[in-house]
């Protein structure tokens, strides 16, 4: 045996000898000889590195190497990556041990970054379909030639028959510019992933303590005690989660996981429960039926922060342990299990994903899970919350900033009010922005009401398609839609495929600007009139993205635009001087000589006006200073211990109040009353009043620490600061910016003395009282809500119940389709509606008919790691592609052995409205008896067809397979129009 | 001296296949060809483990012992490396392996990437260090630029370690100690019963 190298070099020799370990640098390196076992023990291992990082580095800087710091475009997580750049080429990708959100870890997806820079599937240069042939355009012909029918359409059936789809893969800049250049071109038609992927999480939760975002953090998963899943597969939708979540387990948390399937989450918690699809209301009270009988509710907690449990608890008491088994189909000693683990390992937190929003009544899934957490007391405590993981690498900030129809940016709505704030914001007149509008008769809203356009939301990414095959006497918009505008999304991941198919037939353009020519520009038969606009992915640009915790993170471009490509933002400033508003839309935003719009200066613009949410503290400097400094950061806590950034929590995660220059510090854990507001401490936000039927729901003696008012209080107003007498403390700037929101004065310009504000300080107006923490374009009354530790945006108690919406208490009602026909008599859906987003919309009509005999598997999807939403960007990459050949569908070998079906052969899925899928069977015990599962990740095949003839040469990606949505059905939520795809029926036969 | 080792640690392991497309990364691995991958056992089952292999860099290294044109040599790190320009490619390593670890390319069985591949641990190969000649025969050469190999790096779950032995055993210990009576690593239960 040979212990030393057979040709040995001197040089290479040597080299080994002195970068061999040395145990004490290592150590020391690794901060293991800091403070003991203890502590090293928590610290996250295998990050085992070379004693001399400037050894690392000076292998790149002899080649002149550039490294950049970017993070990784395929989940929520925000993993940051080291991208080493030789002559524009990224040659090398290094983990970045030095981000605190993942430590250097990536999974498949984010350990093939580099692809992205070498991907020869890309789109090249602009291209039309012209008599089925891709034929090559200049950009300038494809502006102009999308512009004029854009045009066009617009002159003959208003500016609502152009639909605008943008994404959750742009940036906030980009994505909020998708929004922007929608209000100019006039129209609330514009929407993205996050309509499928966690709206009813978003008003959910919101609606029930006042922001729907995750509330804690994947690091905060350290501090658990206890970790609730359901409907989360966080194996293989947020690898690099799990190494919190394992870091969480191994300090003694216990781990559940509630999942129809026996997921590879699964496979590491403590307890897996196997629940019936689409029984998650059943569930959740099932689990408070033990809680409440066993008095194991925080009744301290209740009767301080949460309103309305009483209602609650009627319910619960229908849940009963034989109820919730007949529907959920959990046994009572499973049940019980879970209750005393939650009850007994406090705080603990509940994390939940696509497998709870995507249901008819996800809303009432999400609040359901909410009440859950308010009656153990687990929210707003370090270690608990509900930890919702956002899917995409930006969904969180697109929902926040960017394109969704039913709001403005900033969760400001659609009314008269909120279009004022924005006019202000984007310096331009609100007549001129409502003129941009339809504005020849009014529709109906749909709660019974007729409003314009202007203010009813526009056609939602899950029923785009209903938009084009309605008859337009029955939309609440003047026609159909008749050109889309796809930027950066896969229709693959929306349901009913052929109709999607007819539906894209009987448009009279396509427009898709994407990296890849994606599922739309194949499935259908069109011979024309589909374009492709070439689209940078997020390495070819800087900007800002906003991970699930809430917390920005500063992208710097790694590499030139490939090809012909183009940034987001660079195709909305071209499309936006073609239709003549780039001056009004960039009035404030700098466009360099190549069409670029600046990113920092459009999250300046971001952050002067998202008071709402507080994304205004996160100018573009002080995220580049946190970029620079991340390695100074805590990782379980965020909290940077020393250097420039001492105090802040990592990427500022919102609400970071006020001015940049007020220099909050961002918000870990959202609702945490014992940290004061200046220092991240909140508490519920009093959102929906200060009484419901003539009771309090503002908080009862519970408040943030050092708060100057010790109760609960409503959300800030000019006028409640001058009740204080707070109102002068307001700098002059602060008070004349307040006037001119309230109408009293011109905008303040240049230099503002006390004389010329003098006559507000003692002024009483309705409308200067009336301006308040989410309209003050000057931060003063945040800032001074702030300086008496109060929340600007109130202290009430969280609502378990919602008034507003279809079902106040959450209900549990049956699938559209359900296997388990004989319990809709008793759970029975909501009756049709006829103008819901502009859209009928159906509930009852589809539940008449029972579809259970023909079709009697449920069926479900879900992720595989090393794909990403509708995959057509990470099947283009042959190191993911590899590892993930074929479409398929999971079946229980009973199931498969009924039908004759053996394992790995092709078989057809057929739904119960007829789309069918061509696929290879899994048989697997993971899927339990009468459930299936596919991953929903497959397109450029259809109905048994591969599509592969229809791209243009070259592109078409490594892997297509059978999108699974092809065979979806129908059905979408009563509050959002998520589309119900994590529960419907199938049928599986041989093919 | 070190004597470089991976470990798995199969409570930590998700299959995510990071440091399966890390490897393909760094060393630009082609299709087909594949020095790490993840095995999952019971896949679907209670129970289910995965745990990621590659070539363990046997101090007794079976491949070596076996070969017929003696390609194989140990650098002083204790990594196994082989030099392709003699690899004759029959596949006798394929034999001996315990793991599966030698590679052999479907397509240009003679071509840039020679014969059998296998993980170098990020070490390269008998080529200069850091040459293109060593990239294109044997992938990245991260030890000699003081880096360790791209797989456990990435490790999403810092489930794959790699590095000195003794210093991937404190880590692992001290991991196991943390985990105050819970099953550890893969095998463990059958070693020494359910815990």
């Amino acid at each position: 045996m040979k212990l030393i190298r057979k040709q040995s070099k001197s040089s290479t020799d040597s080299a080994a000898h002195e970068s061999a370990f040395d145990r004490r640098t290592f150590l020391k390196r690794s901060g293991l000889t800091a403070s003991g076992a203890a502590v090293a023990a928590s610290i996250p291992l295998g990050m085992m590195r070379r004693r001399a990082e400037a050894q690392t580095d000076s292998a790149p800087a002899q080649r002149n190497v550039e490294v950049k710091r970017t993070v990784c475009s395929h989940c929520s997580v925000g993993c940051g990556s080291i991208a080493h750049v030789e002559n524009g080429v990224w040659v090398n990708q290094e983990p970045d041990f030095d981000s605190p959100l993942n430590l250097g870890a990536h999974c498949a997806k984010g350990a093939s970054l580099r692809y992205h820079g070498m991907s020869e599937k890309r789109v090249r240069y602009p291209m039309k379909l012209v008599d089925g042939e891709w034929k090559r355009l200049s950009w300038e012909q494809a502006v102009n030639e999308i512009g004029d029918q854009f045009l066009k359409i617009r002159e003959e059936s208003g500016p609502d028959s152009v639909w605008w789809c943008g994404s959750s893969k742009a940036s906030n800049e980009g994505s909020y510019l998708q929004r922007k250049f929608a209000a100019f071109w006039g129209t609330n038609n514009i929407d993205h992933q996050a309509r499928i992927c966690h709206s009813t999480t978003v008003a959910g939760v919101a609606n029930t303590w006042g922001y729907g975002a995750m509330t804690n953090s994947y690091n905060d998963m350290h501090n658990c005690k206890s970790m609730l899943f359901i409907g989360s597969n966080a194996a293989e939708a947020h690898p690099v989660a799990m190494q919190h979540i394992l870091r969480g387990k191994e300090n003694g948390a216990k781990m559940i996981v509630v999942d129809p399937r026996f997921t590879r989450t699964a496979a590491h918690a403590d307890q897996h429960v196997r629940l019936r699809p689409g029984s998650d209301v059943a569930f959740i009270w099932g689990l408070l039926w033990h809680i409440f009988e066993n008095g194991w509710e925080d009744a301290e907690y209740i009767r301080q922060r949460v309103y309305g449990l009483e209602k609650i608890r009627q319910e619960v008491a229908n849940w009963d342990p034989a109820t919730c088994e007949e529907v959920t189909g959990v046994p009572e000693a499973e049940m019980r299990q879970v209750a005393q683990t939650l009850a007994e390992n406090r705080p603990g937190t509940i994390v939940w994903c696509m497998g709870g929003t995507q249901h008819h009544i996800g809303n009432n899934n999400t609040r359901a899970y909410c009440v859950l957490q308010l009656a153990l007391g687990n929210i707003g405590v370090s270690g608990g919350g509900a930890n919702i993981f956002r899917g995409h690498d930006n969904v969180q900030g697109a929902t926040d900033v960017g394109p969704n129809s039913h709001t403005l940016p900033g969760y400001y709505g659609l009314a008269d009010g909120a279009w004022k704030h924005w006019a202000r914001v984007w310096d331009v007149d609100y007549e001129w922005l409502k003129a941009r509008f339809d504005n020849e008769r009014e529709y109906d809203a749909g709660d019974g009401t007729m409003a314009p356009t202007m203010n009813i939301p526009g056609i939602p990414v899950s029923r785009w398609i209903d938009g084009i095959l309605e008859d337009p006497e029955n939309l609440s918009q003047r026609d159909n839609i008749r050109a889309v505008f796809f930027q950066g999304h896969a229709v693959n991941s929306q349901t009913r495929g052929p109709e999607m198919k007819k539906a894209i037939e009987k448009l009279d353009m396509v427009v898709i600007s994407d990296p890849y020519p994606t599922h739309l520009a194949v499935m259908s038969e069109r011979k024309n009139g589909v374009y492709l606009l070439p689209t940078c992915t997020q390495f070819e640009q800087a900007g800002s993205a906003t991970a699930s915790n809430r917390s920005l993170q500063w992208r710097e471009k790694v590499i030139d635009p490939l090809f012909e490509s183009k940034p987001d933002a660079a195709i909305l400033y071209l499309m936006a001087s073609k239709f003549g508003f780039a001056d009004e839309m960039f009035k404030h935003i700098a466009v360099d000589d190549g069409g670029m719009p600046s990113s920092e200066d459009t999250l300046r613009e971001i952050n002067r006006g998202h008071w709402t949410i507080g994304y205004t503290g996160q100018s573009p400097e002080r995220l580049k200073l946190h970029a620079e400094h991340r390695r100074t950061f805590d990782t379980t806590s965020l909290v940077a211990k020393g250097g420039p950034c001492d105090g802040e929590t990592y990427g500022l995660p919102w609400p970071c109040w006020g001015n940049p220059e007020m220099g909050h510090p961002g918000t870990h854990v959202l609702y945490d009353t014992s940290k004061p507001v200046s220092e991240g401490g909140l508490t519920f936000r009093a959102r929906f009043g200060t009484e419901h039927e003539g009771n309090n729901i503002l908080a009862e003696g519970s408040y943030s620490k050092n708060s100057d008012i010790e109760d609960g209080y409503p959300e800030f107003s000019y006028g409640m600061l001058r009740r204080l007498g707070w109102h002068q403390e307001l700098s002059a700037d602060e008070l004349a910016t307040i006037a001119w929101v309230g109408g009293l004065r011109e905008k303040p310009n240049g230099t503002v003395t006390e004389q010329d504000v003098s006559e507000f300080r003692t002024m009483e107006s309705d409308a200067l009282d009336a301006v308040n923490w989410k309209t003050d374009l000057s931060g003063g009354i945040q800032r001074v809500a702030i300086a008496h530790e109060c929340a600007p945006f109130g202290n009430a108690k969280a609502r378990a119940i919602v008034w507003t919406f279809p079902d106040e208490v959450p209900l549990h009602r049956e699938p559209l389709y359900t296997a388990r026909y004989d319990l809709v008599s008793k759970y029975p859906t909501y009756d049709d509606r006829k103008a819901f987003w502009r859209l009928p919309t159906l509930y009852a009509s589809i539940q008449d008919t029972d579809y259970s005999g023909d079709y009697p598997l449920v069926f479900t999807s879900g992720r595989l790691v090393e794909y990403e939403g509708g995959g057509e960007e990470t099947r283009s990459m042959k190191w993911l592609a590899e590892l993930q050949q074929e479409m398929f569908v999971e079946i229980n070998p009973a199931d498969a052995n009924d039908r004759g079906i053996r394992d790995n052969q092709w078989v057809w899925l057929e739904g119960p409205e007829g789309g069918r899928i061509k696929i290879r069977s899994m048989l697997t015990e993971r899927v339990g008896r009468g459930v299936v599962w596919t991953p929903f990740h497959f397109g450029g095949w259809f109905q048994g067809k591969d599509l592969i003839d229809r791209y243009p040469e070259g592109s078409a990606p490594y892997i297509r397979g059978e999108a699974c949505n092809t065979a979806t059905t129908y059905g979408y939520d009563s509050v959002t129009q998520m589309q119900e795809t994590k529960s419907t029926l199938c049928q599986i036969k041989a093919a | 001296m070190a004597r470089m080792k991976f470990l798995c640690d199969a409570d930590r392991c998700i299959e995510c296949n990071g440091c399966v497309t890390a490897c393909k990364n760094a060393n630009e691995v082609p299709w087909g060809v594949n020095r790490r991958r993840v095995v999952t056992l019971n896949d679907g089952l209670p129970g289910e483990k995965s745990i990621s292999v590659a070539c363990m860099h046997c101090t007794d290294a079976p491949c070596a012992a076996v070969c017929p044109v003696d390609i194989f040599y140990t650098t002083t790190d204790g990594i196994v490396l082989h030099d392709k320009d003699l690899c004759i490619g029959c596949g006798y390593c394929f034999y001996a392996c315990p793991f599966g670890a030698p590679q052999f390319p479907k397509t240009e069985a003679f071509g840039m990437r020679g014969k059998m591949d296998k993980c170098t641990f990020c070490a390269g190969g008998p080529p200069e260090d850091g040459s293109e000649e060593e990239f294109e025969k044997y992938g990245a050469n991260r030890i000699a630029a003081g880096k360790l190999p791209a797989c456990a790096e990435m490790c999403a779950t810092k489930a794959l370690l790699a590095g000195d032995g003794d210093m991937v055993a404190d880590i692992y210990r001290q991991r196991v100690m943390r985990r105050a009576g819970r099953p550890q690593t893969w095998g463990w239960g059958k070693a020494y019963g359910e815990a």
